[in-house]
């Protein structure tokens, strides 16, 4: 008898070769050499996963009790793989498009990248993985016990248990050596699928070798084992129908949808070459796992004692004849069988609940966003490790409590159907645009509500979870609600139970919430790309594309960097890869410098999809396209800033250049009013200095002549010290310290007053007609009114010199509006030129060559009176002659002095 | 003429062959219905136990419409393979599927 040593060496030896190839296939990957490992045989046989340990032992032992029964289960796998056309093809070019990572990932994208929903699926994911787990922990310990070592195991409590654990326990440290030792962006393990290759040839070779002994070891080749097969006690057909087309369609559904199925199926697919040639070498490799099954059954049960568990005739059989060789390879077979499926099952649920469940809840505790990628890869890989652990003690904790009696293949089957239960929403998903999120979360939780009512709980065994007496009459006595006659309708298969009712109230939920909710946006264009991924994607050909695809990228560089510098890049990326001739291999290194250089222009998330597009690898995601939009908005937001920025820049600098002009006219102004003042005051006293002069000298003047010139030099000295008033006056005023004489009058009183004042004035200029309306003038102020008189006079005198029209007449026009009173000058002269409107209120200006003398004071001097008496004088524009207009308060507030 | 023939002898050759092509792909189509057909007729057996079939006839029809189905399957992919390199031969560039 072999050792329980020897037994544990071959299966550490057998270990550590996987460990071998799957290192030197990841080396091989790293270096590029990717092209055997990517081989359609080495996909296909990753596809074996689908054999478990289940399928090594429990195919024979469900042939045993059940006849040809088991053949179902490889059934429908074969008839999805022969219909790749109809779904694993579109299930496949979506994966690459979209980059899907697991089937939680898919069903999340495709419903508008719901969280929520990749959370419930991951989380129904792992509870009907749990079974199946225990499942592979089963058939090993059941493997070990069949040489007889399970008792060899130290330490107490049931023997079975523990093996069970140590198991498990070296299973979980394989699979996190294994599956997390890096992590790769598209979730692909190229280390993992060879070794699992690897074990799909072994356990092939394994139940090969066996039938063939069975066949013409044990019998007289294929005629004597069909006889036996009909002698035996499974000899005629009475198989259910039910069962038959029940067990086709859920191996089919859970050949799409378990996770480890999903993860070798699609996940690590690269194209429909693969597809292809997998189509029927695929069907081939379960028609030889499944050849000799019956033979085995039968002669099993013809040769060994009765009673003993026909789980594991194809162990005990060769054992049983002394052929121990044969049943260790056997054994290794199962042992790889379990293994495999273990490992890729726990790097396919860890995958899902890192990203769908610790990721999110980690980075809404922390706060911080993907951008801090170390610490985020950390955290990530610890996860993953955390839930392989997880999973696989799952299997064991359901192990433990299942009490590993059940068959075998039972307890598959209950894990098939929950993970079916994903099946019509991503049908629907991938098939037809209504389907929405509301209607995918309904139908997952329905279908798992059901399966977990109906078929796992249960499952664990009377008396776990669920009394024998709630299992016959219901919960609280509802007869309708047992757990395995719904609705009352009893002595049905418990499996076909469950699958009927959940798969039919789960596509009910599915189109019914789907066809009254409505989808957002997001959710619908996902929709559109997922269903019509055909047109949405390039011809896989364009992988290969080579140097076209090069020109293409040149050209989109061209266009977007301008010839010369895309022409340069283009140059200097082929001479680093030593290529002859300017165009570069479009290598992952040179993309991404590309596309780094146009993300400089026209933003990261536009260069990406751009390059993308050109590239073929992925067509355009909606978050591309969303990115895109948000990279234009911002583009277009700074754009607007920096036009306003530039309008107010331009409005400055126009003032700017305003004030200039301003400044420099009124530098003008003030030189000549220099020579101005200084000539006015030279003028007088030159004259007063002449005649005093002459009054001095001349003895003989006579006493008319005296008085003439005494009167000249008493006038000139007049008009000095009227000249020297005014500056008086102006400066006092702008110094504000003017202080104000406030009475009450009437305007009329007050320009008759001015106008008298203006018409004496000698040198005034000639006469003007002064145009009056005296009802109008009818109004009382309270202001100063000796000082409102001035501006009067100013402005009248102003008028009779410069009117220059032919009868010169000045209109006074009074109108009151909201307390202020307004009085307007208007002369039928030429009015000011435009040029120096602006210029008249200021000190010294005088417009033109002035005839008249004045030292260009007067209006400078109404301006600042006016704005003395709370009002203000401006010029009208649009009279025809020159206008002004002084608005100032009824009553001035005395709170003004 | 030699120039008219060239002209008008392409696109009727390359129209036939994505003819062909498409034709293809509804065999292929096609396939899996014929599969879960074949594999349900035991369904209408008896299952009677005077009148039920020997279970040797039954493994031998279920394994022999299963290697029908993949030499079939075979066939086609065979095919569409030798196709698509064809088309990357004369075409070079890209055309939709489907």
């Amino acid at each position: 008898m072999t050792s329980f040593n020897a037994l544990l060496a071959i299966c550490l030896a057998y270990v550590f070769f996987l460990f071998v190839v799957a290192f030197v296939a990841e080396r091989s990957a790293m270096q590029g050499r990717v092209r055997w490992l990517r081989s359609p045989v080495v996909y296909t046989l990753s596809l074996s996963i689908y054999c478990t340990a289940w399928t090594f032992y429990g195919a024979v032992g469900s042939a045993a009790r059940n006849g040809i029964e088991y053949v179902a289960i490889y059934l429908g796998p074969s008839l999805v793989m022969i219909g790749w056309f109809w779904a694993v093809r579109k299930l496949v070019r979506i994966g690459r498009s979209q980059r899907i990572t697991s089937i939680a990932d898919l069903i999340s994208s495709r419903y508008g990248k719901s969280n929520f929903l990749a959370m419930c699926v991951t989380i129904f994911f792992v509870l009907g993985t749990t079974p199946y787990i225990a499942l592979q922990l089963q058939s090993v310990t059941l493997s070990f016990e069949v040489f007889g070592l399970a008792e060899s195991v130290s330490g107490g409590g049931d023997p079975k248990t523990r093996t069970a654990f140590w198991v498990a326990i070296g299973l979980a440290i394989f699979t996190v050596f294994f599956g997390t030792r890096n992590l790769d962006a598209n979730e692909r393990h190229h280390g993992v699928v060879m070794a699992i290759a690897v074990e799909a040839v072994v356990k092939l070779a394994a139940l090969l070798s066996v039938g063939i002994f069975v066949v013409w070891g044990l019998s007289d080749g294929i005629p004597d084992i069909l006889e036996r097969i009909d002698a035996s006690e499974i000899g005629i057909w009475q198989v259910d129908g039910g069962r038959w087309a029940g067990i086709t369609f859920l191996s089919a559904a859970a050949f799409l949808c378990l996770p480890r199925m999903f993860q070798v199926l699609v996940v690590e697919a690269a194209d429909d070459a693969h597809l292809r040639t997998a189509s029927w070498a695929f069907p081939t490799y379960l028609l030889l796992m499944s050849l000799f099954v019956v033979p085995i059954a039968v002669v099993g049960l013809d040769l060994l004692p009765a009673g003993s568990n026909p789980d594991l005739f194809v162990l005990t059989l060769p054992l049983s004849q002394g052929y121990e060789g044969l049943a260790v390879l056997s054994f290794l077979g199962g042992f790889s069988s379990a293994t495999s499926m273990v490992i890729v099952a726990a790097i396919a649920l860890s995958t899902m609940v890192s990203n769908h469940i610790v990721m999110p809840i980690w980075l809404r505790l922390t706060g911080v966003g993907a951008t801090m990628s170390g610490d985020v890869r950390y955290v990530v890989l610890t996860a993953r490790r955390v839930s392989i652990a997880l999973v696989v003690m799952l299997g064991y904790a359901y192990y433990k409590l299942s009490g590993g009696g059940s068959a075998l293949s039972a307890i598959g089957l209950v894990s098939f159907v929950g993970v079916s239960q994903v099946l019509p929403a991503m049908l629907g998903g991938i098939f037809w645009r209504g389907a929405t999120r509301a209607g995918a979360i309904a139908a997952v939780v329905t279908g798992f509500s059901i399966w977990t009512y109906s078929l796992f709980l249960p499952s664990l065994g009377d008396g776990v979870i669920f009394s024998a007496q709630m299992m016959s009459q219901g919960p609280w006595g509802i007869d309708w609600l047992r757990p395995q006659a719904l609705f009352g309708i009893e002595n049905i298969d418990p499996l076909l139970h469950t699958l009927f009712w959940s798969m039919m109230l789960n596509t009910i939920a599915f189109f019914v919430f789907s066809i009254i909710s409505f989808p957002g946006p997001i959710e619908r264009l996902q929709g559109a790309q997922f269903v019509n991924i055909f047109q949405h994607s390039a011809s896989p050909r364009s992988w290969s594309a080579g140097v076209a695809q090069t020109e293409d990228l040149l050209i989109m560089a061209q266009r977007i960097l301008g010839a010369a510098d895309a022409l340069a890049l283009f140059e200097r990326e082929a001479n680093r890869q030593k290529v002859s001739g300017d165009l570069p291999e479009p290598t992952p290194d040179f993309l991404q410098v590309l596309e780094r250089e146009l993300a400089g222009s026209v933003g990261a998330a536009t260069a990406h999809a751009m390059v993308g597009q050109i590239v073929g690898g992925h067509s355009v995601s909606v978050e591309d396209l969303m990115a895109v939009a948000d990279e234009s908005a911002q583009l277009m937001e700074y754009s607007s800033r920096l036009e306003t920025q530039s309008a107010e820049l331009t409005r400055t600098a126009r003032k700017l250049r305003e004030a200039n002009d301003k400044l420099t006219r009124l530098s003008v102004q003030k030189d000549a009013f220099l020579s101005q003042i200084s000539h006015e005051l030279r003028t007088p006293m030159s004259s007063i200095r002449a005649f005093s002069e002459i009054l001095r000298d001349g003895r003989d003047l006579d006493g008319a002549e005296q008085s003439k010139f005494s009167s000249i030099i008493h006038d000139e000295a007049i008009r000095l010290t009227r000249l020297l008033d005014d500056l008086l006056d102006l400066s006092v005023l702008e110094n504000a310290k003017v202080s104000l004489n406030v009475q009450r009058g009437r305007l009329g009183d007050l320009l008759d007053r001015a106008e008298a004042a203006a018409a004496s004035n000698a040198d005034g200029g000639p006469s003007i007609r002064i145009t009056r309306n005296r009802d109008a003038e009818d109004v009382w102020v309270q202001t100063d009114l000796d000082r409102l008189t001035q501006v009067f006079i100013n402005l009248l005198s102003n008028a009779r010199k410069y009117c220059e029209a032919d009868d010169p007449e000045l209109t006074i026009t009074i109108s009151q509006k909201d307390g202020l009173v307004r009085i307007d000058f208007v002369d039928n002269g030429k009015g000011i030129s435009i040029e120096a409107r602006d210029m008249i209120f200021e000190k010294f200006a005088r417009i033109g060559e002035q005839k008249a003398g004045g030292a260009g004071l007067g209006l400078a001097i109404c301006r600042e009176i006016m704005a003395r008496l709370d009002g203000e004088i401006v010029y009208l524009p649009t009279t025809k002659g020159a206008g002004f207009r002084l608005t100032l308060p009824l009553e001035m507030a005395l709170a003004a002095q | 003429m030699i120039d008219d023939e060239e002209k008008a002898g392409l696109p009727v050759f390359l129209e036939r062959r994505s003819y062909r092509r498409r034709r293809l792909h509804d065999a292929a189509r096609l396939l899996p219905v014929l599969g879960l057909l074949g594999w349900m007729v035991p369904l209408l057996w008896s299952v009677d136990s005077a009148k039920a079939p020997a279970s040797s006839n039954v493994l031998t029809y279920v394994f022999l419409v299963w290697a029908a189905l993949i030499s079939a399957c075979f066939l086609i992919s065979s095919r569409m393979s030798r196709n698509e390199r064809a088309n990357q031969d004369t075409e070079g560039g890209r055309d939709g599927q489907q």
